[in-house]
C-alpha cells in the first residue's frame, strides 16, 4: 500500500519547496480505485443555511458542496481552475462581460435538466442580492444574457476585472435550481434545508444534532463518479470523542482540524490513521491583531509597528501551531503567487526597536513599568486565537503595554469588535478568498458604516489606501490589478493598520482507507467525486 | 383527599414559577452582549451593511426590546412557542424531536443511580462503621470526585476504543434497522457516565440517613420488641433514611434535564442540555424559554412525584393540611 504519511517537517518542506507550482501528494494511485461504501465524517457543526448560493462559508461548503456545485473548483498545478458546471470562462476586454460556457447533459437530482437559465437567475437573485460574498463581487451585475442553453453572458454595468470573477468562481459561484427557487423567498425556501443541485451526491437525510446523510448521484454528469455510495456527517461536538471515533474506526475521516493539534502526533502514530496536513491552502486563514485607532495611543503608526515588533512570530508559529502554519508579512498569504509580495519592509521581532517606538511616541513607562492598558478581545473562533491572545498578553507586557483579555462567546464579540468598537486590541482570524477584493481590502478600506463583520471597524482611513483599493477595484487588465494590489500591500507594511501574525490552514485526520484525500487547494470543501475508499 | 389536595397546591404554585421563569431567561439573554443576528455573522462569516440589516428585519430585531417581549408574551399565552431562528423552524417541533432522548437517558440514569446507590447504602447503613461500609463510603467519594466529562471520554476509551463492544457517541446506527434496542445500546455509555455521580450521592444520603436512625428511639422500641434484626433495618431504620433520598431524586431532576449538556457533548446525544446550549450561543430568545419551559415542567413533575412518594412513606406529610 503506497499511502503517503504525512509528517509535519514534510509539510513545511512540501510548502517550502514549491510555492508556486505545488508538489503535493497524489495519494495512493497504486490501487486500482473501488466503487461502493459509505464514507463516515465528524461535523463539528451544523450550518443554520446549507444554501452555499446564499451563504459562502466553509461550514456550508462542507456539507453542502458535494450536492450544489460551482461553476469551477481550484486545483493544483495548470492556471489553478478546474471546470465543474462551466467549462470555459473567458471575459471582454472592457471589462463589460464574462461568457460562461456551460457543460452539457447535466440534470437537477430531481431529473430535470440543468441550463444557463439556471445560472441566470442564481446570479441575478441570489449571488448578487443576497449572498454575504456575492454582494460585493456582482455588485455592478446588471444582467445575465442566455443567448442559448450551453452560454450565459454576465454583463456589468461597470467594469469588473475578469481576474477578480475567476478568482471567485470556487467559492462564490453555486448554481441553484431555478425551476424550485424562482417566485419564492429564497431565504425561506425549503430546499435550503433539502438541498437540490448537480453534484455528486443528493441531500438524503438531516437529523438535527445527529447527521447528515448523502446519498450517490447515479445520473452525475462525470462518468463513474462518485465513487462512494453515501457520505455521512455525524454531529460530534466534543473533539476528544472525534479522535476516539477515528481510532476506533467508527469515522473515517475528521476535517478543518477536528481533532486537535497537540492531539496530532499521538494519532498520528495509531496504526491505520494518517494525519494530512494539505488541501487547504485555498482557504487560508490569517492570523491577525485587530486594532482600534480610535484609542489615541492607537492611533499612532509608532505604537502600532511597535507591538508587531514586540510579536515572536516564529514562536507562534512552533507553540501555538505546533508548526502548522507560517509566519505572515501582510495581508496576502504566501500561497497566492499571483499577489502576495515577499520583500515587504516586515516587522521582525525586535523589543528593543518596539521599547524606542514607544518612547519615541511619547508614551514612556510609568512608576510601576506600564506605559498604558488596553482591552484586548481574543476571537473565539479557534483554540488558537484564544491561545494567541494569552500569548500577546504577554509579549506585550515586555514593552509596557498591560494588555487585559476579555473573552466573548461568538455573538457577543461579533457586536464588541464590529459593531460598538468596545475594544482596544482584538485577536482575529479571517479568511483570505483567493483575491484581495473578496476579502481582504475590506478590511484596510476606510468609511465602511458600522456594524459589517469582519471589515474595518478600526476606525483607520487613508486616503492612500483607499485610493489604491478603488484603483484596484477598476483596474480591468490583470496586470495593472496586480500592480495595484502590491501598491496595496506596501502601504499596508507601512502604515500597519492591523498586524498579520501568521497565516494558517487546517488538518484532515483520516484512516487510510480513505483515498484521494487533500487532492485540491479546496479539498474539504469541494466535491470528493473522486474520493473512495479501499476495502 | 389529601393527595387531590396535594396535587391542585402544587399546580397552583407552579403557574407564577413559569411566569417568573420565563421573564427571567428573557431578562438575562436580552442583558448578554450581541443578538441573534451577531451569532448568525459570526457563523456565515460576515456580509454587508444592508444584508445585517435585513437580517435583523427578518428576525424581527428591528423592534424595541419591550415591543418583542409584548408580541411573544401573547402569543405564548396562545400556546405558541414561537418559531426558532437558529433552526428556522417552530420551537415545539425542535423541543418535540429532543425530549423523548433526554427523558430516555434521565430515567435511564436515574434507575442506574437509585438502583445502585441504594443497594450500596442499605450494605453501608446496616451496619455503620464495619469494613464494608468503610469500603463502601471511600468507593462513593472517588467516585463523586470524577468529572463526568473525563469519566465519559474514559468510558469511551475502555468500551469504545480499546474493547470494540460500544459506539463512540450518537444515539443509533446510522443507516442501520434502528430500533429501541439499537438506542439502548448507544445509551449505554452516557448513563453510565451521568449516573455514577449520583451513585455516590445516594448511597451517602441513605446511609447517612441509616446512621441517623440507628440512634432512634423508634429503633429500640422496635428491637426491644424483639423484631429480627433484618425486621429493623428495613421496617425502622431504612424506611425513614430513604425520605432524603426520594427529596434528592426530586431535585436532580432540574441538574439531570438539563445539566447533562457535558455527557451530551461527549457522547453527541441531541438533548435539551445541548439544545439550549445552542440556543445561548446562537441568541435565539424563543428556543431558549421553550427549553427553559420544558425543563420547568418536567421538575414539577418530578417534584410533584415526589411530594407523592413521601405521602405513602411518611404518613405525616400533608396530614394537617399543612
Amino acid at each position: 500500500m503506497v499511502v503517503m504519511r504525512s509528517t509535519r517537517r514534510g509539510f513545511m518542506a512540501g510548502t517550502l519547496a514549491g510555492a508556486g507550482a505545488l508538489a503535493l501528494p497524489r495519494l495512493a494511485r497504486a490501487q486500482a480505485e473501488r466503487r461502493g461504501g459509505t464514507l463516515v465524517v465528524a461535523a463539528d457543526g451544523e450550518p443554520r443555511n446549507l444554501n452555499p448560493a446564499l451563504i459562502a462559508s466553509n461550514g456550508v461548503f462542507y456539507v453542502a458542496s458535494k450536492v450544489i456545485e460551482p461553476l469551477a473548483e481550484m486545483v493544483y498545478g495548470g492556471d489553478g481552475l478546474a471546470p465543474r458546471l462551466a467549462t470555459a470562462w473567458e471575459g471582454s476586454a472592457d471589462g463589460r462581460s464574462v461568457r460562461l460556457t456551460l457543460r452539457e447533459g447535466v440534470t437537477w437530482h430531481d431529473g430535470r435538466p440543468f441550463s444557463s437559465a439556471d445560472v441566470a437567475w442564481t446570479a441575478m437573485n441570489a449571488w448578487k442580492p443576497l449572498q454575504n460574498l456575492g454582494r460585493i463581487v456582482f455588485r455592478d451585475l446588471e444582467a445575465v444574457d442566455t443567448p442559448d442553453a450551453r452560454t450565459a453572458i454576465l454583463r456589468f454595468s461597470r467594469p469588473v476585472p475578469f481576474q477578480l470573477v475567476r478568482n471567485a468562481l470556487p467559492a462564490l459561484s453555486a448554481v441553484l435550481p431555478r425551476h424550485l427557487y424562482e417566485g419564492t423567498d429564497p431565504n425561506a425556501n425549503p430546499a435550503n434545508a433539502r438541498l437540490v443541485g448537480t453534484g455528486p451526491f443528493r441531500f438524503a437525510e438531516h437529523r438535527p444534532g445527529e447527521f447528515y446523510r448523502l446519498e450517490r448521484n447515479p445520473a452525475y454528469w462525470e462518468a463513474n463518479r462518485p465513487f462512494l455510495d453515501a457520505i455521512v456527517y455525524r454531529v460530534m461536538p466534543d473533539r476528544g470523542a472525534i479522535a476516539a471515533a477515528l481510532e476506533a474506526n467508527q469515522i473515517q475521516l475528521a476535517a478543518f482540524s477536528a481533532v486537535p493539534l497537540a492531539d496530532l502526533e499521538r494519532i498520528g502514530k495509531v496504526p491505520g490513521v494518517k494525519v494530512i496536513p494539505e488541501g487547504y491552502e485555498g482557504i487560508t486563514y490569517q492570523l491577525t491583531v485587530e486594532i482600534n485607532h480610535r484609542r489615541r495611543e492607537l492611533a499612532d503608526p509608532r505604537v502600532r509597528r511597535a507591538i508587531a515588533h514586540a510579536i515572536d512570530r516564529d514562536f507562534v508559529v512552533d507553540t501555538i501551531f505546533l508548526g502548522y502554519a507560517k509566519a505572515s508579512n501582510g495581508p496576502i498569504p504566501k500561497f497566492d503567487a499571483q499577489f502576495h509580495v515577499a520583500d515587504l519592509p516586515g516587522t521582525p521581532f525586535d523589543v528593543r526597536r518596539a521599547n524606542a517606538l514607544l518612547d519615541e511616541a511619547g508614551f514612556p513607562r510609568g512608576a510601576n513599568g506600564t506605559r498604558f492598558a488596553l482591552r484586548l478581545l481574543p476571537a473565539p473562533w479557534f483554540e488558537q486565537t484564544r491561545q494567541f491572545g494569552d500569548y500577546l498578553r504577554q509579549a506585550l507586557r515586555a514593552v509596557g503595554i498591560d494588555a487585559q483579555v476579555v473573552n466573548n462567546d461568538s455573538a457577543a464579540h461579533t457586536r464588541a469588535v464590529y459593531t460598538t468598537h468596545e475594544f482596544d486590541l482584538a485577536v482575529g482570524s479571517p479568511v483570505y478568498r483567493n483575491d484581495p477584493a473578496i476579502s481582504t481590502t475590506i478590511l484596510f478600506q476606510g468609511g465602511l458604516p458600522a456594524g459589517v463583520p469582519f471589515s474595518n471597524q478600526y476606525g483607520y482611513d487613508n486616503p492612500a489606501m483607499n485610493a489604491v483599493i478603488d484603483r484596484a477595484a477598476g483596474a480591468v487588465d490583470a496586470a495593472g490589478r496586480t500592480a495595484a494590489y502590491r501598491a496595496f500591500q506596501r502601504i499596508a507594511a507601512e502604515d500597519v493598520p492591523l498586524v498579520n501574525v501568521a497565516e494558517f490552514t487546517f488538518i484532515t485526520v483520516a484512516r487510510d482507507s480513505v483515498r484521494n484525500v487533500a487532492n485540491n487547494p479546496r479539498w474539504a470543501t469541494s466535491h470528493w467525486a473522486d474520493t473512495w475508499l479501499a476495502e | 383527599m389529601r393527595t387531590v389536595r396535594l396535587i391542585a397546591r402544587r399546580l397552583a404554585a407552579a403557574v407564577p414559577t413559569v411566569l417568573l421563569v420565563v421573564l427571567g431567561t428573557w431578562i438575562l439573554l436580552e442583558a448578554a452582549p450581541g443578538d441573534a443576528a451577531d451569532a448568525y455573522l459570526a457563523q456565515a462569516g460576515g456580509g454587508d451593511a444592508a444584508f445585517v440589516a435585513d437580517l435583523r428585519a427578518r428576525f424581527g430585531l428591528d423592534l424595541s426590546g419591550p415591543d418583542r417581549f409584548a408580541i411573544f408574551a401573547l402569543r405564548l399565552a396562545a400556546g405558541d412557542l414561537g418559531t426558532s431562528v437558529v433552526f428556522s423552524r417552530p420551537v415545539a417541533a425542535v423541543i418535540a424531536e429532543r425530549i423523548p432522548i433526554t427523558l430516555a437517558l434521565m430515567v435511564a440514569a436515574v434507575t442506574f443511580a437509585a438502583v445502585l446507590g441504594t443497594l450500596g447504602g442499605l450494605l453501608a447503613g446496616a451496619r455503620p462503621g464495619s469494613l464494608g461500609d468503610r469500603l463502601l463510603s471511600t468507593a462513593a467519594l472517588a467516585l463523586l470526585a470524577i468529572p463526568s466529562f473525563w469519566l465519559g471520554l474514559l468510558l469511551i476509551r475502555w468500551f469504545a476504543v480499546q474493547l470494540g463492544w460500544l459506539p463512540v457517541g450518537g444515539i443509533r446506527t446510522i443507516g442501520g434497522a434502528g430500533g429501541v434496542l439499537d438506542t439502548a445500546r448507544h445509551l449505554i455509555l452516557p448513563t453510565l457516565a451521568l449516573g455514577t455521580g449520583y451513585v455516590a450521592l445516594y448511597l451517602r444520603t441513605l446511609r447517612a440517613g441509616m446512621v441517623d436512625a440507628w440512634r432512634a428511639d423508634h429503633v429500640r422500641a422496635a428491637r426491644a420488641r424483639g423484631l429480627s434484626e433484618r425486621a429493623v433495618v428495613w421496617g425502622a431504620v431504612a424506611r425513614p433514611a430513604f425520605l432524603p433520598v426520594v427529596v434528592l431524586l426530586g431535585q436532580q431532576a432540574g441538574t439531570l434535564f438539563g445539566g447533562s449538556v457535558v455527557v451530551e457533548t461527549v457522547f453527541a446525544v441531541p438533548g435539551m442540555g445541548r439544545l439550549a446550549y445552542e440556543a445561548v450561543a446562537g441568541r435565539d430568545l424563543a428556543l431558549l424559554i421553550g427549553v427553559v419551559l420544558a425543563g420547568t415542567v418536567v421538575v414539577i413533575a418530578a417534584n410533584l412525584l415526589v411530594d407523592l412518594v413521601m405521602v405513602r412513606l411518611d404518613p405525616r406529610i400533608g396530614a394537617g393540611d399543612a
